[in-house]
């Protein structure tokens, strides 16, 4: 990627930070009136919605810079699934309450690191975006760890399926931290975060809430990775048709 | 999943200088997991600054049967609120 196609760059680094939040956040909205007691499914859609609202940030502002006259709607619900950045993390499916919990652990983990990190942008609307969202994130990351060391470290079958989960997920961790080209140049830039430098932060915080969960990390060090350029698993295009089924079948149509 | 978390009682403060109201109640494994429960289900539209949680069952009530001799008694007497004196108009804010 060259500097001369630095609006597009722009435009898809903020479309890799909003397409997480989107994504997940309609993967947590599943839960709705499904959440396995009444307190975690008010819980869990709370944090849907923040992050919902994260992603509504971010989409107005790469609607803007990109000046074709797009809204964030547009943008969230007439993208197929190839124009979607996010990591694939974020669009495995919820399973159960534990795949849930290690799925959110391991993205808030780094997701804290990463918007503590984009509170320095130089992007004056970056800025004031990952400030707004830090705080939000901050609880979202206290709420999935107290969770990860309640149910690791909880009764025989509850530690069993936080495992199994932990090691069907833990290939989709690293993708988050896996600084390419586009993050490159946007920290370059003084816009986006080093990846590479918060990374030690991430597997150290990782580490200690696994460790207090009596988790194991699995030893497997392969990582999947492909959903930043837009390359992901079958489950994203399912997770659209869903989604974007309104706007397909009713374009242009509002509440 | 069977709920049989025990039930805590959630008191909110909505502004500083206010008192903890009670607001309603929730189950919850133990007093961290309530303070986060009450946070997720009772402050969500802006409704506090502070939280307190306490374990239904340390909740001493008083027993409806009792109310005949508890609070009856002071239905008649008028006397107790101070609404027996002429405040003179220069005095305001009272």
């Amino acid at each position: 990627m060259t500097t001369a196609n630095l609006p597009q760059a722009r435009f898809e680094y903020l479309l890799r930070l909003g397409d997480n939040a989107l994504i997940l956040g309609q993967r947590l909205s599943e839960w709705c009136g499904h959440g396995p007691v009444l307190e975690q499914d008010i819980a869990i859609t709370n944090i849907s919605l923040d992050l919902i609202g994260q992603a509504r940030s971010i989409y107005a502002y790469a609607a803007e810079l990109e000046g074709k006259g797009r809204s964030e709607d547009d943008i969230a619900f007439l993208r197929d699934a190839w124009d979607f950045y996010n990591v694939q993390l974020v669009e495995q499916p919820n399973e159960d309450w534990a795949y849930t919990i290690v799925r959110q652990f391991l993205f808030d983990s780094a997701n804290y690191y990463l918007y503590q990190s984009l509170t320095h942008s130089s992007d004056e609307q970056i800025k004031a975006i990952a400030e707004k969202s830090l705080k939000e994130i901050t609880y979202h990351l206290r709420y999935s760890s107290e969770w990860m060391i309640r149910l690791g470290d909880g009764t025989e079958l509850s530690h069993q399926k936080m495992q199994t989960a932990l090691d069907d997920l833990w290939m989709f961790s690293g993708e988050m931290l896996m600084m390419d080209e586009l993050d490159t140049l946007m920290y370059d830039l003084g816009i986006g975060a080093d990846l590479d430098a918060i990374k030690p932060l991430v597997d150290a915080k990782r580490q200690d809430v696994i460790n207090e969960a009596t988790l194991r990390i699995p030893e497997n060090p392969w990582m999947q990775s492909g959903g930043k350029q837009g390359r992901h698993s079958e489950f994203l295009g399912h997770m659209l048709s869903d989604m974007q089924f309104i706007q397909r079948a009713y374009p242009g149509m509002t509440w | 999943m069977k709920n049989n978390w025990p039930l805590w009682e959630v008191f909110i403060r909505s502004k500083n200088g206010l008192n903890h109201k009670h607001v309603g109640s929730l189950h919850a494994s133990d007093a961290a997991m309530a303070i986060e429960n009450a946070r997720d289900v009772y402050t969500r539209r802006n409704e506090g600054v502070s939280i307190w949680v306490v374990e239904s069952k340390y909740i001493t009530a008083s027993n409806p049967e009792d109310s005949d001799a508890f609070f009856d008694p002071a239905n008649d007497k008028v006397y107790r609120h101070p609404t027996f004196y002429n405040l003179p108009d220069e005095v305001k804010h009272i």
